[in-house]
């Protein structure tokens, strides 16, 4: 393949840490061929290739789907591979690793947190009666049914909105922006009958209360799941659970 | 040597190696099972598959035609009884992806929706959106993580397979995090690895495409099936290679040259009206990127600083269709070509997409080595013989991903020894190789990026959509020679900690291998058939290679043998499309 002639070069201050190396973290300054269509993920790429082999990121499907490369880019929660140099030419580009995560090494972040939280929202259909025979055929679900919830199973698990959320910066038990939209996106499925079970673990969690409907995560995300919606709908379900059996025992418990 | 015992080991976690591991958990409540991934499982490639999935559902289809698609769109080189087990277990396969929630596409009725697909004589590929993978790959995933057996090895990269006594017992991998190699143990072993794609500079794969299990395979003396048939898709972004799904055809675009005209009426696919499957832009898609190469050297195609391209459009649509069934075609062609659908056609060329051949194995996913099993796309169980159609390698991963995992539980069950300490001392001496020739190494010139990059210019000129004996020939030569540099590369990460670039060497290791015996069978293979043409021998010979080829690996060049193809109720006759 051709490829656009460089015209001039960019700078990238890369936040580098390798705990083999007991050094405290630094930023390291590289400058790349500046192109037009590069994103910042192929200014990395080309670092990693061309100048040092040292330089550690996570990547893969390069067209923002794989969930990946979260970066926080100028200071932002970005996709390397949706950030284009061109919106930032031809000022230099900071690159950290997501914040309010633990660093494993460079830009690289430690997500076992999130697949713990993950795995404790039950992300799955629950049917109270189990799953009908293949032989009945599909559940029928209308568009309208399936909008309901389409816009939440949407989420790449790309933790941008973990690394956008004040919330989740000072209390890291907090479930979290992407574990309750999904929760939720399970919740409002017209094939779902497990939102009471999953209800409590989204409830018992404190941060839930904490969030004040900054919206931050919503701003950040790249496939407009937004997460903020799905927490205020998650309190005011767990608000009328709450009414339904504290203030009226007598009915409407589901 | 730290180790771990199962009773299965799955080595990749995307849609096929989930499907097997969701069985095992569900069927199988009390075998252990470890999933072994080199990314977290939601990271694997098939969250970038867009168009569909295929299956009989509606009244107005049949089995029948179904297989017809496929053992036509293959050119004949399929197994005529995998693609009939295939096509009838592939609809309960999606109802069960249905009822574990994936958020299909509906009918007004609340029915799931199909829509047309190339090569496809009826409608029949079930879709989300154009994010059918993403949603199929995070559903599989989330349903699985309900599964008490499965044992989750996140970011653990596979480097070899352990095998005593002609029995593979487990892999040796790697745990990113800490560098450290483990044995990890088990009765059967699933290679669920995927494609091979990042063999090509220009491919719709993801960067984590390296053929893993295809390697181990054939380190481990089984054969690699028809590798020479390499599926380019007829629409991909230039420069950057990524996909504009087939299914923006099957919702009524069209692809025309510089002058508007819609090229494929003069390959054999048309006439361009009235609309109708099988035909023009649903053509298979070995037909279509073979046009465009015609078209190019005739002067009819566009040139782009990355290449010639065709357009590819979609404005008669209309903004709502497209935003209905295209939102994802639309986001990519906006954010990565800078072109929105609704008001100009999309520049589009064909690029690599998908391998056809990979480990061979029987119809339940076995290999010839006891105990290892393959699905999905490093496999060849010979479903898609010399051109997969759009759509079927979606439910491949389900079917085939559920088939293997039972053919493993069963072999787990009657063979519950383990050489334990034998395979110890195999993982050892394999983490002593890695240390010795990438970590402590000394000396050393060549960097990984160089010799990938020159693998990856040798593969194009060898094995791109023409080839011809000399090319070929050429090619394999410039194999072997970078096989020999390939013993000076140098390292500049010597870390233990998540240590990427000794993950990139690894990888580039395999795909030597895996790229020397694809350019060794399309040597051997004297003819022209689906995905793969020569122009020194431009006819299909059934007489001579109506056969699978079978690259067996040796200390120097690939062994090429050939095995027949199982014909059952269709035997061969010509392809014929735009009828």
């Amino acid at each position: 393949m051709a490829n656009n002639a460089p015209n001039g070069t960019i700078r990238l201050e890369i936040f580098r840490y390798s705990p083999d190396k007991g050094e405290e973290p630094k930023f390291q300054t590289y400058e790349v061929p500046f192109r037009e269509d590069w994103v910042v993920l192929d200014a990395i790429n080309y670092i990693k290739d061309e100048l040092d082999g040292t330089l550690t990121y996570r990547w893969s499907c390069r067209m923002g789907v794989c969930g990946s490369c979260g970066m926080m880019v100028n200071g932002i929660p970005k996709l390397s591979c949706s950030a284009f140099l061109r919106d930032y030419y031809p000022n230099t580009i900071r690159v950290e690793p997501l914040a309010n995560f633990p660093v494993t090494r460079d830009l690289v972040i430690q997500l076992d947190d999130f697949i713990g939280k993950l795995k404790s929202i039950q992300p799955w259909i629950i049917r109270k009666d189990g799953e009908k025979p293949v032989s009945e055929g599909e559940y029928l679900q209308s568009p309208a049914e399936h909008a309901r919830f389409k816009d939440f199973s949407m989420c790449i698990n790309c933790m941008l909105c973990y690394s956008a959320c004040p919330v989740y910066g000072l209390e890291t038990n907090f479930l979290g922006p992407a574990a309750i939209a999904l929760a939720q996106r399970y919740n409002l499925d017209s094939r779902d009958q497990g939102r009471s079970q999953r209800q409590e673990e989204v409830a018992s969690h404190e941060g839930i209360w904490q969030c004040t409907f900054v919206g931050e995560c919503s701003a950040v995300c790249p496939k407009h799941v937004d997460p903020a919606a799905a927490i205020q709908q998650a309190k005011l379900s767990s608000t009328i659970d709450w009414f339904q059996e504290v203030l009226w025992p007598w009915g409407g418990k589901k | 040597m730290e180790s771990h015992e199962y009773d299965v080991v799955i080595v990749g976690g995307g849609g096929a190696g989930l499907r097997a591991a969701i069985e095992l958990g569900e069927s199988f409540p009390k075998l252990r099972t470890a999933v072994v991934s080199k990314v977290y499982p939601m990271r694997s490639h098939t969250v970038a598959a867009e168009g569909g999935a295929a299956a009989v559902i509606k009244s107005n289809d049949s089995l029948e035609d179904h297989c017809h698609d496929t053992v036509s769109g293959s050119d004949w080189l399929a197994d005529q009884d995998v693609i009939e087990t295939f096509v009838n277990e592939a609809p309960s396969e999606l109802i069960r992806m249905e009822h574990w929630g994936c958020p299909w596409s509906r009918e007004p009725n609340g029915q799931v929706a199909v829509r047309p697909f190339g090569g496809m004589l009826i409608e029949r590929t079930w879709f989300a959106a154009d994010k059918t993978g993403f949603h199929m790959l995070h559903t599989l995933y989330q349903t699985a993580l309900k599964f008490q057996s499965l044992q989750w090895y996140d970011e653990w990269f596979a480097t070899r397979l352990l095998v005593d006594d002609g029995r593979c017992q487990g892999v040796a991998a790697i745990e990113l995090l800490t560098g450290q190699l483990h044995a990890i143990l088990g009765k059967a072993v699933i290679l669920c690895t995927g494609g091979a794609g990042r063999l090509f500079p220009f491919t719709t794969n993801g960067a984590i495409k390296t053929g893993d299990g295809m390697f181990l395979a054939y380190q481990a003396g089984v054969a690699l099936k028809d590798m020479e048939f390499v599926q380019y898709h007829p629409t991909g972004l230039p420069g950057s290679g990524i996909l504009i799904t087939e299914a923006a055809r099957g919702e009524g675009g069209i692809l025309t040259n510089k002058d508007g005209y819609r090229y494929l009426q003069d390959y054999g696919l048309g006439p361009p009206e009235p609309f109708r499957k099988r035909a023009m832009e649903l053509g298979p898609r070995d037909r279509l990127s073979q046009a465009f190469m015609q078209e190019e050297a005739k002067g009819r195609t566009i040139s782009t600083p990355f290449g010639s391209a065709v357009h590819l459009d979609l404005r008669h649509l209309g903004e709502a269709k497209i935003n209905k069934k295209l939102p994802f075609v639309r986001e990519l062609s906006k954010n990565y070509a800078g072109i929105d659908p609704v008001y100009k056609p999309i520049l589009v060329r064909p690029v690599i997409h998908y391998i056809m051949g990979g480990v061979d194995t029987d119809i339940e996913g076995a290999t010839v080595v006891p105990g290892l099993y393959a699905a999905g796309e490093c496999a060849c169980i010979s479903l898609n013989g010399a051109n997969r159609l759009g759509s079927n390698s979606l439910t491949e991963l389900l079917v085939f991903g559920r088939r293997a995992a039972h053919a493993a539980a069963r072999f787990a069950a009657e063979h519950p020894a383990l050489a334990g300490e034998k395979l110890k001392a195999q993982a050892s001496d394999e983490q002593e190789r890695i240390a010795s020739q990438f970590i402590r190494k000394q000396g050393g010139t060549e960097r990984v990026a160089t010799l990938r990059l020159e693998m990856n210019r040798l593969m194009e000129a060898g094995a791109g959509i023409y080839r011809s004996g000399d090319a070929l020939q050429k090619a394999c030569s410039g194999m072997a020679a970078l096989k020999d540099r390939f013993r000076n590369v140098a390292l500049d990460d010597r870390s233990l900690s998540y240590n990427t670039e000794l993950i990139s060497v690894l990888e580039l290791e395999f795909l030597l291998d895996i790229g020397q015996s694809l350019l060794h069978s399309a040597l051997c293979r004297t003819e022209s058939r689906g995905s793969h043409q020569r122009t020194d021998h431009t006819a299909r010979d059934d007489q001579k290679f109506l056969k699978h080829s079978m690259a067996y690996r040796t200390d120097a060049e690939p062994r090429i043998e050939y095995k027949d193809v199982v014909i059952t109720r269709w035997p061969p006759k010509e392809r014929v499309y735009g009828k």
